[in-house]
């Protein structure tokens, strides 16, 4: 019990730190474009193929769970643009995303820590914890809510291609389907997961690498230690969320 | 002039440096000196503030450096630079960014100033034609003098260097500590230099300081260091072969 508050209080700290003035704003925005290539666009790739997929199979698995004729078959359509909004597309793409963005941002500030260049921004004067995880932050939570649209599109997308090329089902079907009873709401309580996610991954995995001590062994068990809190707090937050927000 | 006074640090209730006072001087190459584990480090660190210390008093000329808050700190230390045992230097940019960053993040310089000034800081290094090179393209001793030419970048009062020769062979060495001693003099910088390289200490030793265990076991200058009577100073001095021979010879 202590340790874990012993954690929190440094986690609150470090955020005070984040959160403070930073020195020169044009650096920051500078730092913020970086990360925004490098944390965003570099992560459509892999959301986009993993979404396409997802909403194929889950599309193929609702034509094969729904194959009684009693069932409609736009309902294709509407379970997988349902999965993909409500779960799919924010919450398992945040686990992707905690995996390969988390990694990186706790390798890359524990390796910068172990090679005392975060001491050496502290000597200069700059306040390492500000300029290294700000921009990250920014980035992610600016980028993320378009990687969950996009992955909300590429993953309806390749359910239609999957139940009309595989399944017995016509695109008419299958876009009326994505077309009825659409709910608006489904896509802010999406987007809102989308942003506590992205506050999630890059906080807990800046933490981890910033606090981390000795050598290439420490700032691997401190990137794997992100990936698994991160991943740890992005369900359990899902679970508040959606009771807070759809109950 | 930075001052130490009754200075205790401790981890985990392990003391590592126990009651250590001294007074590094303007303008000069002050040395801290002793065996590897002995707290040279860590003490440099407390210096400059990286460490939070137990007890005792860190005095920046009239200003005590210690009980200032962050905002404060941040202020003094845009007047230190450092150079680190593995050089630190940002792996992500270039040789050229890197000299620029402390000019990017402090000054209002206008960008052709700025540039002006880090092929001067690289040229006064000896650094040459190497500016859009990245830290993993150069060898250790241009890293080095990368890594001091950022330090100076910002002219400023106080210098710290913790091993800058280490990993380095004997001649690089030599051109490294001259040049901090150079740049010393030139700038009248106030030099902390942790050390356990005996060459270094002959050369630049205007003052030196021997911790051994956390401990302040001497303290004097180059001059003196080869007549004292301290054990533990003389086993470090004459530690190898060579020195020891020389000794039986006295």
């Amino acid at each position: 019990m202590i340790k874990f508050l012993t954690y929190m209080g440094r986690y609150v700290m470090l955020l005070q730190k984040v959160f403070s003035k930073p020195e020169k704003p044009s650096m920051y925005y500078k730092q913020t474009i970086r990360e925004l290539m490098y944390l965003g666009f570099n992560s459509v790739a892999i959301i986009a193929i993993i979404s396409f997929f997802m909403g194929a199979v889950v599309a193929l698995q609702t034509v094969y769970n729904t194959e009684n004729p009693l069932y409609p078959k736009y309902l294709v359509g509407l379970g997988t643009r349902d999965s993909m909004i409500l779960e799919f597309s924010c919450s398992v793409a945040a686990l992707i995303l905690a995996g390969k963005v988390g990694s990186s941002i706790a390798s890359e500030i524990g390796t910068m820590r172990v090679t005392e260049q975060i001491d050496a921004l502290e000597i200069m004067g700059v306040n390492s914890a500000s300029y290294l995880i700000l921009p990250k932050l920014i980035a992610t939570v600016i980028f993320n809510p378009f990687l969950t649209l996009i992955s909300i599109i590429v993953g309806i997308f390749g359910g239609f291609l999957a139940s009309t090329v595989f399944g017995t089902m016509t695109p008419e079907d299958y876009i009326y389907g994505i077309q009825y009873a659409f709910i608006p709401f489904y896509i802010i309580y999406s987007l809102v997961k989308t942003l506590v996610f992205a506050f999630i991954i890059t906080t807990v995995s800046a933490f981890q690498g910033y606090y981390v001590s000795g050598g290439s062994l420490e700032v691997g068990r401190a990137s794997t230690k992100a990936v698994v809190f991160s991943c740890l707090l992005i369900l359990l937050f899902n679970v508040i969320i959606t009771q807070l927000m759809l109950s | 002039m930075i001052r130490v006074k009754n200075l205790y640090k401790s981890f985990d209730g392990r003391i590592v440096l126990d009651d250590i006072s001294v007074e590094f001087e303007s303008g000069k190459t002050n040395l801290i000196i002793g065996q590897s584990g002995s707290g040279k480090t860590v003490l440099l660190k407390c210096i400059v503030g990286l460490h939070e210390i137990d007890k005792g008093e860190i005095w920046y000329e009239d200003i005590l450096f210690n009980k200032l808050d962050f905002t404060s700190k941040k202020e003094i230390r845009k007047e230190m630079g450092m150079l680190f045992q593995g050089s630190a230097l940002f792996d992500s940019l270039t040789v050229e960014q890197n000299v620029r960053f402390p000019l990017d993040m402090f000054s209002d310089k206008s960008p052709e100033e700025k540039t002006d000034r880090v092929n001067f800081c690289l040229n006064r290094v000896n650094i040459l034609n190497a500016n859009n090179l990245f830290p993993s393209e150069l060898s250790g001793g241009m890293r080095k003098r990368v890594a001091i030419a950022r330090a100076i970048s910002l002219n400023p009062k106080y210098l710290f260097c913790d091993e800058p020769n280490s990993g380095l062979d004997p001649i690089t060495a030599i051109l490294i500590d001259a040049l901090i001693k150079e740049l010393t003099e030139e700038y009248s910088m106030t030099t902390i230099v942790n050390t356990h390289d005996m060459n270094s200490v002959m050369e630049n030793g205007e003052k030196i300081l021997f911790i051994s265990d956390g401990v302040k076991c001497w303290e004097g200058n180059k001059n003196e260091i080869l007549n004292s009577d301290c054990e533990k100073l003389n086993d470090f001095v004459f530690a190898n072969s060579l020195a020891k021979k020389l000794r039986s010879l006295r």
